[in-house]
């Protein structure tokens, strides 16, 4: 995918945002760091000048809640960010926004960090990109591209806010 | 001075002292204790990430905010707790350290956060314990968690710590807090005046890269921080100085006194503090003061430690 793909992709998923909830009101948007919060930025800005109304958004760390944390015995612990939600999820209706979706296990963790904030009316999910494999019983509402890897392949999403370009490209695994 | 980018992860799978990290390790865990904070701040302040793990806090000495604000920590993270108090332990029946730390460490903890009057203990047990051990204040040694968190408190309030002149009163001689913090702030280019009496003044200090000076004023001087130490007066026996009002006279941080340091200058204190000898009340309880700032960032910074060496990095301090 490159920049005008990932561009008319996030522009339709902002409109499908609208359709699917009636307008915006009451929806507020979560990025998953990294790549996730960049996109979600991306996806406000269309849905403020597309409904007039700002979207509130916040960023999503959630080292804390990954299941693979303390089960390998050797290896430095994951560089921990911080969580920016500076408004209340009760009630809202929280589109959440990552930039894959593979095994599904980011988004357990995302559900778990979520709901440790409060109970949301409910949570939906865009990816940028769904590259199957699921091992978790997830489900993405919004998909940018659907793109069949192999698990050895892996998948970059390259962002011109974290790293000076936006592309989409499956690359071969080790 | 540059700012030191962080490191990515901790050498070591102690915390023994401040001696041991690099200044990328030291901003690695003020980075980390700032998504900590964050922790705290919300309506559950509690995340999954040590599940399953145990945590022993020995302490052999007594302590209130230390203990209870490892305490915290380890359950904002999740972890099992125990903590062992010296008074009610087999301690008190001559069981030597040693032995004490190798039948705690046959229940498999993960972590020991351990607190001892003689210096060099977390060494010991560092080297028979598989489980990581945290220094949580070892004799006069060192007392690295409270120079984290006391980083952390000016990196708040300033933004920086690199050339910063900051100001340390007090007893120079029996603190493991001003050892801890003379490391970590010369680290990250911290311009360090120290000042006490001369008799509180250990030999060598001014070799560690810091001015020494008797004279009070000309420490807070234009200082950006200022931080008191504590008189123990617990280890006054020795006729240090003629009498508590004579200290608070020639060494005590009043308003006055603050006056000579910069408009927006912090006055610190590890605590507990002895209001009337090393710091009037008027000043602790001021405007300037972020004295329970640094209790509540000790949460946050504990968290961070905790967390980074609990993945269990490469083992190359195990003897």
């Amino acid at each position: 995918m490159d920049a005008d793909r990932i561009a008319r992709a996030l522009t339709r998923i902002a409109h499908e945002i609208i359709e699917r909830n009636h307008g915006v009101s009451g929806v507020a948007l979560v990025g998953v760091r990294s790549r996730g919060v960049p996109l979600a930025r991306r996806i406000a800005a269309t849905l403020a000048s597309v409904s007039g109304e700002e979207v509130p958004t916040g960023a999503l760390d959630i080292t804390l809640y990954r299941d693979d944390l303390m089960r390998a015995a050797i290896g430095p612990q994951p560089v921990v960010r911080k969580t920016e939600i500076p408004f209340s999820i009760d009630n809202r209706t929280i589109v959440l926004v990552d930039d894959v979706l593979y095994t599904g296990r980011t988004t357990r963790a995302a559900l778990d960090a979520l709901i440790d904030f409060g109970r949301p009316k409910a949570i939906q999910l865009v990816v940028l990109v769904d590259r199957g494999h699921r091992e978790l019983p997830i489900k993405a509402d919004y998909v940018g591209r659907n793109v069949p890897t192999s698990r050895r392949e892996s998948v970059q999403v390259r962002l011109q806010e974290l790293d000076g370009v936006d592309d989409v490209t499956v690359e071969a695994g080790e | 001075m540059d700012v030191p980018v962080a490191a990515t992860a901790l050498r070591q799978r102690n915390l023994l002292g401040i001696a041991d990290l690099s200044p990328g390790e030291i901003v690695l865990v003020l980075d980390t204790a700032e998504a900590m904070k964050e922790v705290g701040r919300r309506a559950i302040k509690k995340v999954p990430t040590l599940r399953g793990r145990t945590v022993v806090n020995l302490f052999f000495e007594p302590s209130t905010r230390t203990r209870t604000s490892f305490e915290i920590a380890e359950k904002r993270l999740s972890a099992d707790t125990l903590n062992v108090a010296i008074g009610t332990s087999s301690v008190v029946k001559g069981e030597t350290l040693v032995d004490t730390a190798m039948n705690i460490e046959a229940m498999s903890p993960s972590m020991i956060v351990l607190r001892h009057a003689s210096s060099g203990a977390c060494h010991l047990l560092a080297r028979i314990c598989k489980a990581a051990i945290i220094n949580a204040g070892d004799g006069m040694h060192e007392h690295p968690t409270q120079a984290l968190l006391d980083a952390f408190t000016i990196r708040e309030r300033k933004g920086r710590i690199g050339g910063l002149k900051v100001a340390i009163v007090g007893d120079l001689l029996h603190s493991r807090v001003l050892r801890s913090n003379l490391l970590l702030l010369t680290k990250l280019g911290a311009e360090v005046w120290v000042c006490g009496p001369a008799t509180l003044i250990p030999p060598g200090l001014d070799r560690l890269g810091v001015r020494v000076t008797t004279r009070v004023d000309e420490a807070v001087e234009g200082a950006d921080v200022v931080m008191m130490l504590r008189i123990q007066l617990e280890r006054m026996e020795g006729g240090y100085f003629p009498s508590l009002r004579e200290y608070f006279t020639t060494f005590g941080m009043t308003d006055a006194r603050l006056g000579r340091a910069k408009p927006d200058v912090i006055i610190m204190h590890p605590g507990p503090i002895n209001r009337g000898v090393e710091i009037a009340s008027e000043v602790a309880d001021g405007p300037y003061s972020v004295i329970l700032d640094q209790v509540s960032n000790g949460v946050a910074v504990r968290m961070a430690v905790l967390y980074l060496l609990a993945g269990g990095a490469d083992d190359e301090t195990v003897a």
